[in-house]
């Protein structure tokens, strides 16, 4: 019975789903084109991470109180009209709060509409769930993306422009790594990240078995 | 049954790019001025770095007969930003340039001083160019040399520039109205030089007859 019901408690585990156990970057492998894309530097991955997660939140909102409302034939179309009118909202918000940031993200920012976490979420949790947690756990999807970014950025901004946030760290005789700004640095930070996880999973794994059987 | 259920699709279509429609355009009327007072800044704060000695500015546009116009919102033609010093003398004109570049257009703003007769600083507004290799063109100091004092004379006639600008390979530059490229990033820096020579070839000509009327309109 519990297996057909929906579960209507929000959990910690709700929110927490996204940032670790399903992170959409390191995890589930989703929306890798802005992952590699708008990650030289750390301020961007914020931007984006930020960006993305308001879209998130507020289509989860919108998708979720109309769920029973929306009939099936049309429901990806009715998604696609939220999410880029929140992508359109985004825009001009960023445009307007710094056309700096604005324009070193360039077009990512109106290809927020086809990131597929995006619309993931909202088929697979926003068109079946109460609204509050929906929006927790698109906090959550959102918050895990926006760190994946940043783990990215900031090792790339520091390799590769030897600076944080723009202040430089390590004074005028440092050269530049160039490669990790360029895309190629996307994949080689990317990679590195993901044998990281699966070694910490892998050594958790046998730590657990060393426990049962020792 | 079926009718019924097109008319479900169509209310909730409906409804929602009608939702979606009211949103955005709030956002848009709010984000509005913002926006633009955000472009006119970045416009000013550059006039003012790349005309040398600049404290005021005025913009002015270049119609389709010639004439020169104060700019008001809306108004079509060439851009062309005047820069004068504290004690209001004309010290330069500013007008953009844009040229394809690695990765997309890079859309320059560049000075041109009255008294050489020569394009006195540029300044790129916006760049995709690859980092750590094309934006060099920004921060590498021999190529921003380059624009210290590079001649743009208008030819006798009066229609062109008598040089046109060029970017030649790092080292083989010989004549005042020479790019020195950047070895790694030619094609940026030729796009600079693209860019630089397609607007002053047709901006310059009608600029130099209008100085005066410039110097006149100081603010």
């Amino acid at each position: 019975m519990s297996l057909i019901k929906q579960d209507d408690r929000i959990t910690v585990d709700t929110f927490l789903e996204g940032i670790w156990r399903e992170n959409p970057v390191f995890v589930m492998m989703l929306g890798m084109c802005p992952v590699l894309a708008v990650t030289n530097s750390a301020v961007n991955a914020l931007a984006m991470g930020l960006a993305t997660a308001f879209v998130l939140v507020a289509s989860s909102l919108l998708v979720s109180l109309f769920r029973n409302l929306i009939p099936s034939e049309v429901r990806i179309a009715t998604y696609i009209v939220i999410i880029s009118t929140f992508v359109t909202i985004v825009d001009y918000t960023m445009q307007a709060l710094s056309q700096e940031v604005y324009n070193a993200l360039g077009a990512f920012i109106q290809l927020i509409v086809v990131n597929c976490i995006i619309l993931g979420r909202a088929e697979a949790c926003a068109s079946r769930n109460k609204p509050l947690k929906s929006m927790v756990n698109a906090a959550g999807m959102g918050l895990g993306f926006t760190l994946a970014l940043l783990c990215l950025g900031v090792v790339r901004e520091i390799l590769g422009s030897g600076s944080l946030f723009g202040l430089p760290l390590f004074g005028e005789q440092f050269q530049p790594w160039v490669v990790m700004v360029l895309p190629p640095g996307g994949f080689l930070v990317l990679g590195g990240w993901l044998l990281f996880f699966e070694w910490l999973k892998t050594r958790k794994q046998s730590l657990a078995e060393g426990v049962t059987h020792g | 049954m079926s009718g019924r259920n097109s008319t479900a699709m169509i209310a909730t279509l409906g409804f929602v790019t009608a939702l979606s429609g009211f949103l955005i355009v709030t956002v848009f009327q709010a984000t509005k001025p913002a926006i633009e007072e955000n472009k006119r800044l970045a416009i000013q704060k550059t006039v003012l770095e790349v005309i040398k000695g600049a404290t005021a500015d005025k913009h002015f546009i270049i119609n389709e007969k010639g004439e020169l116009r104060e700019a008001v919102p809306g108004m079509k033609g060439i851009n062309v930003y005047a820069g004068y010093d504290a004690q209001g003398k004309l010290v330069g004109v500013a007008a953009e340039g844009s040229a394809q570049g690695y990765s997309g257009a890079v859309d320059t703003i560049y000075a041109y001083t009255p008294a050489c007769e020569c394009i006195t600083g540029i300044k790129v507004i916006k760049q995709t160019e690859t980092p750590g290799l094309g934006d060099k063109v920004i921060t590498d100091k021999n190529f921003v040399a380059n624009f210290d004092k590079l001649e743009a004379k208008v030819n006798a006639a009066g229609d062109a520039l008598a040089n046109a600008i060029v970017a030649v390979k790092h080292g083989a530059k010989q004549h005042p109205w020479e790019i020195d490229a950047i070895s790694g990033a030619t094609i940026s820096s030729k796009a600079i030089a693209k860019g630089l020579n397609g607007s002053a070839q047709e901006v310059l000509p009608k600029v130099v007859p209008l100085l005066p009327q410039i110097e006149g309109a100081k603010p």
